[in-house]
């Protein structure tokens, strides 16, 4: 017996681009085959059977059936169409930013249950209105480490010494903390206060229960932010294009 | 296939630029138009040509127009207090064709896509809020598409109105026309119960 024909999947829509006059193409990410292509046909027509289930940020259930070259979405029925957050301006460019993390850093059919279950958990958190800061860099370390680009932050990557209490420095190339001694091998480095380190060990190794429980002042905040999100930019050497719209937002 | 004629070699070229053509579409339809009477070319050559020289966008609404301001602006039959807000000039027609608005327009010409880097600037917004500025209008529809970018742009549109104590509406979210209940999504379901009218 070969492969079945149809499958069925739980599936995170991701982003969706026209094809041709009435259909998408839909980007899901899904906990068994990780990121796929598959087409949603008529979608474009009004009472199309999929309508708002096929909607970027929204958790369904799936039917595909296997096509030549991409899948065909068959059925799709909601599971959680996350609509507190879609009611929201910032929760919901805060959900674009997440879709564009997953999209840029995931290849199809790469299966990560974990990524799914964390990309998922983060939508449901946004949804309870929780601090947006901490679920975005609770989201961005676990996501870096389940994608195998988990930064070291517990001894110094370049010469394996233990760190000390110090102001010691983050260095993107090399993917973690240096100590004062290496760090003036790498100019790039940030310097990192000992409380920003400490907040990244935490929100790093703890659950997110625990991370939620530890406020973070605004200034630190800021600055691990920095720190993050200048790693995610050297990993992928490109800017992150919906960041833009989460500091035009913030500004105005 | 070497296309030893160099007109009709251009021709194909400029055929094949078209969104959809491919290369064997394009051979066809320059030589469907070498068959064609004269007058048939050049009925479709100023067509072209037209398209590029006269069209240009109405400084009012920014829609589409050959004249400025454009008829519709010209209008005085029509209500210019309410102001429907719309993301292309393709969005305008089939609103008109319902009969039902009198107001006038204002064309974004797009929608707000943090994943595709356009944001707030990339739109006409500041055109609209200029707009607002004297006190005529009363009423700002936001006839966005009901999507995730069109719900952005909604919202953001919404929070820069707000201040200037208008009022602001949004075309009713519900079921379409042949629609089946089963299969409708839970946004759509909801806003199409919390909307419900009396019957």
């Amino acid at each position: 017996m070969g492969t079945p024909r149809s499958y069925q999947t739980q599936a995170i829509i991701i982003k969706q681009t026209k094809l041709g006059e009435a259909d998408k193409i839909l980007t899901i990410y899904t906990p068994e085959f990780g990121k796929l292509k598959a087409v949603a046909k008529g979608t474009c027509r009004p009472g199309s059977k999929f309508g708002g289930n096929v909607e970027p940020l929204t958790h369904s259930l799936m039917m595909l059936a296997r096509g030549r070259n991409l899948d065909i979405v068959t059925q799709s029925q909601t599971i959680d169409g996350f609509l507190t957050l879609k009611s929201d301006l910032w929760y919901m460019a805060c959900g674009f930013y997440l879709l564009e993390l997953v999209d840029s850093f995931t290849v199809e059919n790469s299966e990560n249950p974990l990524l799914f279950d964390l990309l998922l958990d983060t939508l449901h958190r946004l949804c309870r209105a929780d601090s947006s800061e901490i679920v975005l860099r609770y989201f961005e370390l676990h996501f870096l480490h389940y994608l195998g680009y988990r930064p070291q932050l517990h001894q110094c990557v370049i010469c394996d010494s233990p760190l000390q209490p110090v102001v010691n420095f983050f260095s993107s190339s090399q993917g973690g903390i240096l100590c004062p001694h290496c760090s003036e091998k790498e100019p790039e480095s940030r310097p990192l206060s000992v409380d920003a380190l400490k907040i990244l060990r935490l929100w790093q190794d703890c659950d997110y229960a625990t991370t939620k429980r530890v406020r973070v002042k605004a200034e630190l905040s800021s600055q691990l932010k920095q720190v993050v999100q200048g790693y995610i930019k050297y990993l992928l050497q490109r800017e992150i294009k919906s960041l833009a719209w989460l500091e035009e937002l913030k500004g105005s | 296939m070497v296309i030893s004629c160099e007109p009709l070699a251009r021709l194909i070229e400029a055929f094949n630029k078209l969104p959809g053509i491919g290369p064997k579409s394009a051979q066809r339809l320059a030589y469907y138009l070498l068959h064609r009477p004269d007058e048939e070319a050049e009925v479709l050559a100023e067509a072209i040509l037209a398209l590029k020289e006269k069209i240009g966008l109405c400084s009012v609404c920014l829609n589409i127009t050959d004249c400025d301001p454009c008829l519709i602006c010209q209008d005085k039959e029509r209500d210019h207090s309410k102001i429907c807000v719309v993301e292309r000039p393709s969005d305008i027609p089939p609103l008109e064709r319902t009969g039902k608005y009198k107001g006038v327009y204002h064309v974004l010409h797009g929608a707000i896509s943090p994943a595709q880097g356009i944001g707030s600037e990339e739109l006409k917004a500041k055109e609209l809020l200029s707009r607002l500025r004297d006190g005529s209008v009363t009423e700002i529809i936001l006839a966005t598409n009901p999507n995730l970018e069109g719900e952005t742009t909604a919202m953001y549109l919404r929070r820069m109105i707000l201040p200037l104590d208008i009022r602001i509406t949004r075309l009713a979210r519900g079921l379409p026309f042949g629609a089946d209940l089963e299969y409708a999504d839970d946004m759509t379901l909801g806003q199409a119960l919390e909307d419900r009218r009396e019957f």
